[in-house]
């Protein structure tokens, strides 16, 4: 192969030949470096990412989804100024909240005849739906936070309020009367507070400063009506 | 703050020094205003002697921009996003002055022309409603419960269908009923030169605000005493009442008479059917006129005798 380089190398010195002539005797080998790098960084790395999680146990998978909504709780129950929620959000937990919640306000069937509580699909719906007006809302005064992002956080926000119709439910165990129903609208309240605290932390940042209170008004009566419902609940 | 005038108020320097504001000091006039002040001020008017291009380079035109869009404001074609954000465009303090108006009419004082000012905005109808369903369904179930307290045969149900009865009849009020006045009004328009004409949205946003005095009344009426909420009701009555005919009186003006007053009557009317009709079908009348609410402890045996 050196010797085609060498006489297409240097026309001068042989016979004139037809241009091109000589290209198909080229083939590449060592002699003839090629110019630049054509290395993918950490493209190795990608690979075995993608092979990994498509190899691991299903146990590391879930455990990975679990440990990640277990973060995000924690961070709803500490509130401070953190972007986690509105950075890797997800949607698992305010499933999994909203299902709880719906599960446990939903009135029993046997009561389907009078006017009673929510049923499972309207507590949903208005998690659902309510969750989606207030972020169509915060978009549209001019907030820079994307949909799902909002959608994570105000599902997540939902926890105290989860808690305190645990609370509520075990309460409620108890003889009715004055004291328990005190017991419980405390609860309710504290509960009520602190999601709103901790709503306002994470979505008070991506509005327009002077529509503050405009984009949080509805976050607040969101969370009302879920008290509200929480309150009233009455075992049948 | 406004700067007219000679005054030249050079904010931002740029390296541009040919046009720069001292090559022309006792030209430049730089207004920077809120918006606030937006009405009184004509989009387009010059501002002085080369004061566009001193504006465009000191990046001052913001303001400008707005103003000279306020007339295209609504360009954006419909099925893109920007385009309702349009109706989203107020500040807080914007919704509040627009309540305030609607909680104080003042006699000659136009609701449209003074708050709204072409800027209808759809959050103040959307929310002030969502709030009064709300307000209306929780306050009628806790007066129930107020009044029941303590008969024995009474068991407390949240009641929860009610709300979605609400949110129908209020929605479709709220919406309805400025699409048929809207429709009515052009009608009209179209026989009779009228000076004053509304856009659908002005019309919506009025009904919207004018709702807003019967979230405290919805609240109020847990008190189980037919005197106090019937002047409850009036009170709200009068007052988003006189709102409403205070707007549209001059949109009917210069029509035949009786058709002017025939169309008066019907808002105030329908408005009242709203009020008296939520009110009586989501608050159980008070029986017990002469009983207080009991206190959480005794039962109430004189009730019970007392029927």
């Amino acid at each position: 192969m050196a010797k085609a380089a060498e006489s297409s190398g240097d026309p001068g010195t042989t016979t004139p030949r037809p241009l091109f002539a000589g290209l198909s005797d080229i083939s590449i080998s060592q002699d003839i470096p090629v110019e630049g790098e054509i290395t993918i960084p950490m493209r190795s790395q990608i690979q075995e990412f993608d092979s990994s999680t498509l190899n691991e146990s299903v146990q590391n998978t879930i455990m990975r989804d679990l440990k990640a909504v277990g973060k995000k709780f924690m961070h709803v129950l500490y509130p401070r100024k953190s972007n986690t929620l509105l950075r890797d959000w997800d949607l698992w937990g305010p499933l999994i909240l909203c299902v709880t919640l719906a599960l446990m306000l939903q009135r029993s069937s046997v009561d389907s005849e009078k006017d009673g509580g929510p049923q499972f699909a309207e507590v949903f719906v208005i998690v659902w739906f309510g969750a989606v007006t207030i972020t169509l809302n915060s978009k549209l005064l001019g907030g820079n936070i994307s949909f799902f992002q909002s959608l994570c956080v105000l599902g997540y926000c939902i926890l105290p309020l989860t808690v305190a119709m645990l609370v509520c439910r075990l309460v409620l165990l108890a003889e009715p009367g004055p004291v328990n129903f005190m017991v419980r609208l405390f609860v309710v309240i504290v509960m009520f507070a602190w999601s709103i605290v901790a709503s306002t932390a994470f979505l008070a940042d991506s509005q327009p400063p002077n529509r503050k209170a405009l984009a949080i008004y509805p976050v607040f009566l969101f969370y009302f009506v879920i008290s509200w419902m929480i309150l009233t609940f009455t075992p049948q | 703050y406004g700067a007219e005038g000679g005054d030249s108020h050079p904010v931002r320097e740029f390296g541009d020094a040919a046009t720069s504001p001292a090559a022309n000091p006792g030209a430049t006039t730089i207004h920077i205003e809120g918006p606030s002040e937006s009405p009184t001020h004509q989009p387009g008017l010059p501002r002085g002697s080369g004061g566009e291009e001193d504006d465009e380079l000191l990046g001052n035109d913001d303001s400008d921009k707005t103003e000279l869009l306020a007339g295209q404001k609504k360009s954006s074609p419909f099925w893109t996003f920007e385009y309702y954000q349009t109706f989203f465009d107020v500040d807080t303090y914007q919704v509040f002055d627009r309540i305030k108006g609607s909680l104080l009419p003042i006699p000659g004082k136009n609701f449209v022309r003074l708050y709204i000012r072409s800027n209808p905005d759809l959050y103040g109808p959307f929310w002030i409603c969502a709030t009064l369903v709300f307000a209306i369904a929780i306050s009628g179930n806790l007066s129930n419960f107020l009044i029941h307290l303590g008969e024995k045969t009474y068991h407390y149900v949240p009641e929860f269908r009610k709300v979605s009865i609400a949110a129908t009849i209020i929605y479709a009020y709220a919406w309805l009923v400025p699409l048929a006045l809207w429709g009515f009004l052009m009608w009209r328009n179209s026989k009779v030169m009228n000076i004053v004409s509304y856009s659908f949205l002005e019309i919506v946003c009025v009904y919207g605000y004018s709702l807003f005095i019967y979230i405290p009344t919805a609240v109020l009426w847990v008190i189980p005493q037919k005197a106090v909420r019937w002047i409850l009701v009036m009170i709200a009555l009068g007052i988003s009442g006189s709102v409403l005919a205070m707007t549209f009186w001059p949109a009917v003006r210069e029509d035949n008479r009786r058709i002017a007053l025939a169309t008066i009557v019907t808002i105030v009317l329908l408005h009242t059917l709203l009020s008296v009709g939520c009110l009586a079908y989501f608050f159980d009348a008070p029986e017990m006129d002469h009983h207080l609410p009991a206190t959480t402890a005794a039962p109430n045996q004189t009730a019970a005798a007392a029927k």
